[in-house]
């Protein structure tokens, strides 16, 4: 993730110069600048020869290293290891965490929206490795850009040399011997490569294509609720794990209720001998403390660590809290008036083992279209009062999408005397309907005019299906007449 | 008559002797969700559906592959009962506003798309505390073990469970299989009668009809009976035609061959 070092402001090109020596460099340059031709290393006197009315900033190299350190916490939200890449860069290790965002690219997508409501701008990416992450978020043609799984020496074989993280120098000396793309690099043999250029080319190019291990060394903002416990010997067994997981959670827990808070994320981190972090991230619907219900939930995570030669540390950081009062317990004669029993633990549990947008309720949406009449929130939101009118019945089995069947109808606004569906005749005893749903053209152009004719059927064995025409049977705008089975009853 | 009286008196208190040893506190006349139909009623033990334990539903015919009246019908003795209920599909053709017509108010569902993994997630949800029921939509097999994992499961955490059994096959020999499931129900849909009585040839459509057929019950006998379906409440109804006596009971007992011919519909259990 790249960014510039201030928002873009409305009027002249604004740098930021530094000392290097007796001369004033420039630091950065914001979006105006550069399209002037200005670029981060220049002398400031040229550049003010050649924009005039420059806005001119001290850089403050500590302050931007803070900020981006800052940044890096913020962005625990999103997933458990996080690292500042000085000078303009994030790492996020997202392995194990994209689902409860929605999946990788939502992610991205989310993490550069809410940049960018900061007044940040940002462009992002998510590969395989750190080196093609880096390289295609900053040379690739999206602002957001997914790669997939062992897709990085494709992605990365059109991008310049520089996409690599080489030295200019290094970039330069290759430029001069005329490689421009990376993919020309890697299609290079490499013994006269290492002989010329040093191992820095071929450490790179390992490094992004996944070759060669590059562990993301993990900030944690000392002002987040932690606890860390090392191990004398490296720990290698599920059990041990659990047994460590059970001390790290109650610390944690006892310092939630200090603060009156209870979990919403919960990291641990797995501190390995080789130096990678493996960790597991878990969710909650609802803020939580209960050691019990928060380890269980871990424990159950264990099977997807890989504990290579062993773990000398675990980590456990609550990287999301929310404020948990306590709740009055009051005493309760009869077992009538007891607090709706809570099903939180459940949700967490399903929705961490499912992922989180499969434990869900239905709710009404106020649309006549039978398909957008329903749809999921949260399981445990709070309840809503309205349902569906009664007055219309619906079928318990809706098929998406409603499935073309052949049906044969004496007059336009008769139900179909029969229908064939799947090769198989259904001769229509009885029906009820036609119940009309017009479409709904403030959504969609194309809903202008579309009506569909739905009917309740009952076939000679008694099975009731719901089946629609496509018009009004009238006016040809309005459908091709064409029949469809849309569900069971 | 009266020693026929006295010898059933001691086997109902054996059978409940027995079923509180089976079952610590928790079986009893209070642990049964009836159905509110006589004849139902009378053939299960208890005189209802046992709330601490598994239960099976399936279609019959074409309906194996949708289970629409299945899902009725659970939906109906679900929204009978209380609390939150988790349904466990594999993947989303349930429609909620469905459910809400034989009065399973969606506040009350909570839906878990599972995939492969119907059975672990029924079985976490009947272990966890604060639910009422978990159904839980199995496709193909449901073998005795894992049957019987979901049983205890329910029996422990007194708990309904409903195991709507699916296929794509519509005689597929798996749904024969044994299985550890209290009672195993087939709903076959039945042609309906017309909507006004007195004027049949009046357009449109009156309550469903099915043929609910009872093909196992442990402690109780096995039955078949000619019902209308849910209403908006989720009670199931007894035909007008049949509401004299246990007439809508097409076959009694195990031994199917013994049907009789008196049902107007002539519809045996399949």
């Amino acid at each position: 993730m790249a960014l510039p070092k201030e928002a873009h402001p409305e009027g002249a090109p604004l740098v930021t110069v530094l000392h290097d020596g007796r001369r004033r460099v420039l630091a950065a340059v914001d979006a105006a600048g550069a399209a002037s031709g200005l670029h981060g290393g220049m002398v400031l006197a040229q550049a003010q020869a050649m924009v005039p009315g420059l806005a001119i900033h001290d850089a403050d190299p500590a302050g931007d290293a803070e900020a981006l350190r800052r940044l890096a916490g913020w962005c625990l939200r999103y997933a458990p290891l996080v690292a500042a890449d000085p000078p303009d860069g994030v790492w996020l290790d997202v392995s194990g965490c994209a689902h409860l965002h929605g999946g990788e690219t939502a992610l991205l997508r989310d993490l550069v929206c809410r940049l960018a409501a900061q007044g940040l701008a940002s462009r992002a990416a998510v590969a395989d490795t750190p080196g093609a992450a880096h390289a295609v978020a900053r040379f690739g043609d999206a602002v957001t850009a997914a790669v997939a799984g062992g897709e990085q020496a494709a992605a990365l074989a059109e991008l310049p040399i520089e996409a690599l993280r080489l030295t200019p120098e290094t970039a330069a000396g290759l430029r001069l011997l005329g490689f421009e793309r990376v993919g020309h690099l890697a299609a290079t043999p490499r013994a006269p490569l290492v002989r010329r250029c040093g191992t820095e080319v071929v450490r790179r190019l390992d490094q992004a294509s996944g070759a060669v291990f590059e562990p993301i060394a993990p900030e944690v903002p000392p002002t987040l609720v932690q606890a860390r416990l090392g191990f004398v010997e490296p720990l290698l067994t599920a059990e041990a794990f659990s047994g460590v997981i059970a001390r790290l959670v109650g610390v944690v827990c006892e310092a939630l209720e200090k603060a009156g808070q209870g979990a919403r994320r919960l990291d641990l981190l797995f501190e390995r001998v080789d130096g990678a972090v493996p960790a597991i991230r878990i969710g909650t619907a609802r803020p939580s403390r209960d050691a019990q219900h928060l380890a269980r939930m871990l424990d159950e995570r264990l099977e997807r660590i890989d504990p290579g030669l062993g773990v000398e540390a675990m980590r456990l950081v609550v990287p999301q809290a929310d404020p948990l009062a306590y709740a009055q317990a009051a005493a309760r004669l009869n077992r009538e008036d007891a607090a709706p029993p809570d099903i939180a633990p459940l949700v967490d549990r399903l929705g961490n083992r499912l992922g989180a947008e499969r434990v869900y309720r239905s709710a009404p949406v106020e649309s006549d279209v039978p398909e957008r009449s329903v749809r999921r929130v949260p399981a445990l939101m709070p309840p809503g009062r309205r349902g569906w009118p009664a007055s219309l019945p619906r079928p318990v089995r809706l098929l998406d999408p409603p499935q073309p069947v052949e049906a044969m109808a004496l007059l336009p606004d008769h139900p179909p005397v029969a229908f064939t569906w799947r090769r198989i005749r259904h001769r229509v005893r009885r029906a009820d309907g036609p119940e009309r749903i017009a479409g709904e053209w403030w959504k969609r152009d194309g809903e202008m005019r579309s009506v569909r004719d739905y009917f309740r059927v009952e076939d000679q064995e008694g099975r009731r299906f719901w089946i629609f025409r496509r018009g009004d049977g009238v006016d040809a705008w309005s459908g091709d007449l064409r029949w469809f089975l849309h569900g069971f009853f | 008559m009266f020693s026929s009286a006295a010898s059933s008196a001691l086997l109902h208190d054996l059978r409940a002797k027995i079923a509180r040893i089976e079952h610590g506190a928790q079986a009893g006349p209070g642990h049964v969700l009836p159905f509110g139909l006589a004849p139902l009623d009378a053939a299960l033990p208890g005189g209802g559906l046992a709330l601490g334990a598994l239960h099976e539903a399936a279609g019959a015919g074409p309906d194996v592959e949708q289970g629409a009246a299945a899902a009725l019908l659970i939906g109906g003795i679900l929204a009978r009962l209380q609390g939150p209920v988790l349904w466990v599909v594999q993947r989303p053709d349930l429609f909620a506003p469905g459910l809400a017509g034989v009065g399973l108010h969606p506040d009350r569902v909570v839906f878990a798309e599972a995939g492969k993994a119907v059975l672990a997630v029924m079985e976490e949800g009947l272990r966890q505390p604060g639910l009422t029921a978990v159904v839980g939509e199995v496709d193909g097999r449901l073998s005795l073990v894992a049957s019987r994992r979901l049983q205890l499961a329910a029996e422990q955490g007194g708990r309904l469970a409903f195991a709507l059994r699916r296929s794509r096959s519509f005689d597929d020999p798996a749904l024969n299989e044994p299985t550890a499931a209290v009672t195993r129900w087939r709903i076959t849909a039945l042609p309906s009668p017309p909507p006004l009585p007195e004027a049949p040839d009046t357009p449109g459509l009156g309550r469903a009809r099915w043929q609910l057929a009872l093909r196992r019950c442990r402690g109780g006998e096995p039955g078949s009976w000619i019902v209308e379906a849910c209403d908006a409440q989720g009670r199931l109804g007894l035909p007008a035609e049949f509401r004299d006596g246990s007439a809508a009971e097409t076959w009694h007992g195990a031994s199917q061959g013994s049907a009789p011919g008196g049902s107007p519909l002539g519809h045996r259990a399949a």
